[in-house]
């Protein structure tokens, strides 16, 4: 090869570098246009709104229509309601799972394939399917309209998930770890809270990360069971508030961005735990 | 022999582990789940002492052209959210792993990658409200974003009108579905053992090739799983379809499971909501099975 040819090749390599990473980037960056669209409008009044369109820049920095939003559906609260449900499901569940996946994966139960087929099951059932007994049943019970049948009913969702995952972690559990705990004269309880939760750390995080972010975006249990105004959940709160038909463009706006943010912000912090988790739940 | 000793010394011990559990999973779910079929075969309006009825509701069911419809609006909500997002992932995944992450760095592609999943993270109420206004007709980005080019005889109620709802929210599901084969596929592309390229470019493969001769069939177990669980989160359907169209305009967009909720809650006719979601179930877990088998069956194969 001449060093002609060389040259050549490589301007062509670079040309098609070019291209791919432009045509990468206006494609990622159209699926990101509809967050830079809210996050401009957000800081809008309608009457720049009304002058400028949905993709003018904002003539000035309009906090108001965010601040009216915020007190008109005291955000504060649904974020403390949405934080309490979704920490409160996230660490019950991971308990549950363990407890679980101890007998299963690592006590090797008689009929541990019919257990976990029916954790699976658990999970893959349409909430439809259950979610009228448990309206009824929590009535009777006085649970409807709390928080805490919320938190029962997704706790016992996720663990259904997270049982399925953690028996198949727990199954390849290194044997000599738990050998050298029973030659220590650790009971079974001992070994879990000292041997296998301690191991199995990288593992439970991401669960949590899991369960804390999905109950955070739960919308159907919420709609059904959280009546009350002061009970409901940030997304919950949002639906409700669109669909009352006088909210203008700009609230819409600063609802969404208001909605957004919080989702961002676990991205951002959880981005390691998620991509790891989204990869270990595949292949097992 | 310690193993085996192990084994047997008390396994009733691991059973005090699944109490919990059990308790947990008995009273969420089982329970309701049998009351849910036995609702199934009554006429009950949430109140009052239900009246058995048989399988009056499934024969209703059959007849019933909104029940149809739902389950055909699920065959296009397919498409949106495994079809469409499986295959563009693939060709995503196989750019940015294959090339972006090798010719210019891992970094920039993970940066793609993490921009293709941040709809994925979204509250779906939240993806509804912005969608939602985007698509409007009056106000809507869309409209006012054909007007400003000039294009604005391509504006639509695409929301409001029967012969664009579907497809609008089929194009929502793909912007939300499409990261998560995009980071699976990834993921399972890196198990992807170099030699095997090497050897096929010594053999003269094209990158083509390689990508349907070797990437594409390692990476069938990642495929697999996306096919499995966005099959059944299409199946599933609830939020968007309750923020954006409420199942219409019509039944142009009802979904199984809005059927459903509208019959508990709506209509207070739990008895037939009780057989839609009973038979929903019952596809759900069919199709599960077959999935399974098929995976099974295939990994036998490849072994």
């Amino acid at each position: 090869m001449s060093t002609q040819t060389v040259k050549k090749a490589k301007q062509g390599g670079l040309a098609t570098k070019t291209l791919v990473l432009a045509g990468l980037t206006v494609f990622t960056g159209l699926v990101l246009a509809p967050f830079l669209v809210v996050l401009i409008n957000a800081f809008k009044s309608s009457e720049d709104y009304s002058q400028g369109g949905p993709l003018a820049l904002p003539s000035t920095l309009y906090f108001q229509g965010m601040i009216d939003f915020w007190n008109r559906v005291e955000f504060g609260e649904k974020l403390w309601n949405s934080f309490v449900i979704a920490a409160s499901v996230a660490v019950l569940a991971v308990i549950i799972s363990v407890l679980n996946a101890y007998a299963i994966g690592i006590g090797r139960l008689r009929g541990r394939t019919a257990f976990l087929m029916f954790f699976l099951l658990a999970n893959l059932l349409p909430q439809e399917a259950l979610v009228y007994p448990l309206y009824y049943l929590s009535k009777q019970f006085d649970l409807y309209n709390t928080r805490l049948m919320v938190i029962i009913i997704l706790t016992a969702i996720q663990a259904a998930f997270g049982t399925y995952l953690l028996s198949s972690v727990f199954r390849d559990f290194p044997p000599s770890l738990l050998e050298a705990a029973a030659l220590d004269g650790a009971g079974k309880l001992r070994t879990l809270i000292r041997v296998v939760v301690p191991t199995s750390w990288p593992t439970l995080s991401v669960l949590f990360t899991f369960f804390f972010i999905w109950t955070w975006n739960e919308f159907f249990l919420p709609l059904i069971f959280l009546i009350d105004n002061d009970l409901q959940t940030v997304p919950l709160a949002l639906a409700v508030l669109q669909g009352q038909r006088e909210v203008d463009i700009t609230t819409t706006a600063a609802s969404a961005l208001l909605g957004i943010v919080p989702a961002v912000l676990f991205f951002l912090i959880f981005q390691r735990t998620l991509t790891r988790g989204v990869m270990s739940g595949a292949v097992k | 022999m310690a193993k085996t000793r192990s084994r047997q010394g008390g396994k009733s011990g691991y059973l005090l582990f699944l109490l919990p559990g059990v308790l947990l999973f008995t009273a969420v779910i089982v329970i309701p789940l049998i009351m849910n079929i036995g609702i199934s075969f009554t006429r009950w309006q949430g109140i009052g002492t239900p009246q058995w009825v048989g399988l009056e509701h499934y024969e209703r069911l059959l007849g019933d052209a909104n029940f149809w419809a739902s389950f055909r609006n699920i065959l296009f909500i397919i498409v949106a959210m495994v079809v469409v997002p499986t295959l563009l992932g693939l060709f995503l995944a196989a750019v940015l792993f294959d090339y972006v992450g090798k010719k210019i760095g891992p970094g920039t592609a993970s940066v793609f990658r993490s921009g293709l999943y941040l709809p994925q993270v979204l509250p779906v109420a939240v993806t509804g409200i912005v969608w939602g206004w985007f698509l409007n007709s009056s106000t809507g980005v869309f409209n006012s974003i054909l007007d400003s080019i000039g294009l604005g005889f391509l504006a639509q109620n695409w929301l409001g009108d029967p012969k664009w709802a579907l497809w609008s929210v089929m194009f929502v599901m793909v912007w939300v579905q499409l990261g998560y084969p995009v980071v699976m596929f990834m993921s399972g592309l890196q198990r992807v053992d170099p030699e095997l390229y090497e050897a096929a470019d010594l053999d003269g493969a094209g990158w083509w090739q390689k990508f349907t001769r070797i990437a594409v069939h390692l990476i069938k177990p990642e495929i697999y799983v996306v096919l499995v669980t966005t099959t059944i989160s299409a199946l599933k359907i609830f939020g968007q379809i309750f923020v954006l169209t409420r199942g219409g305009p019509g039944n142009s967009t009802l979904v199984p499971s809005y059927f459903a909720w509208q019959n508990f809650f709506e209509k207070f006719n739990a008895g037939y909501g009780a057989a839609i979601s009973t038979v929903l179930t019952l596809i759900i877990i069919v199709l599960t099975y077959v999935f399974l088998r098929i995976q099974t069956a295939d990994e036998r194969r490849g072994a």
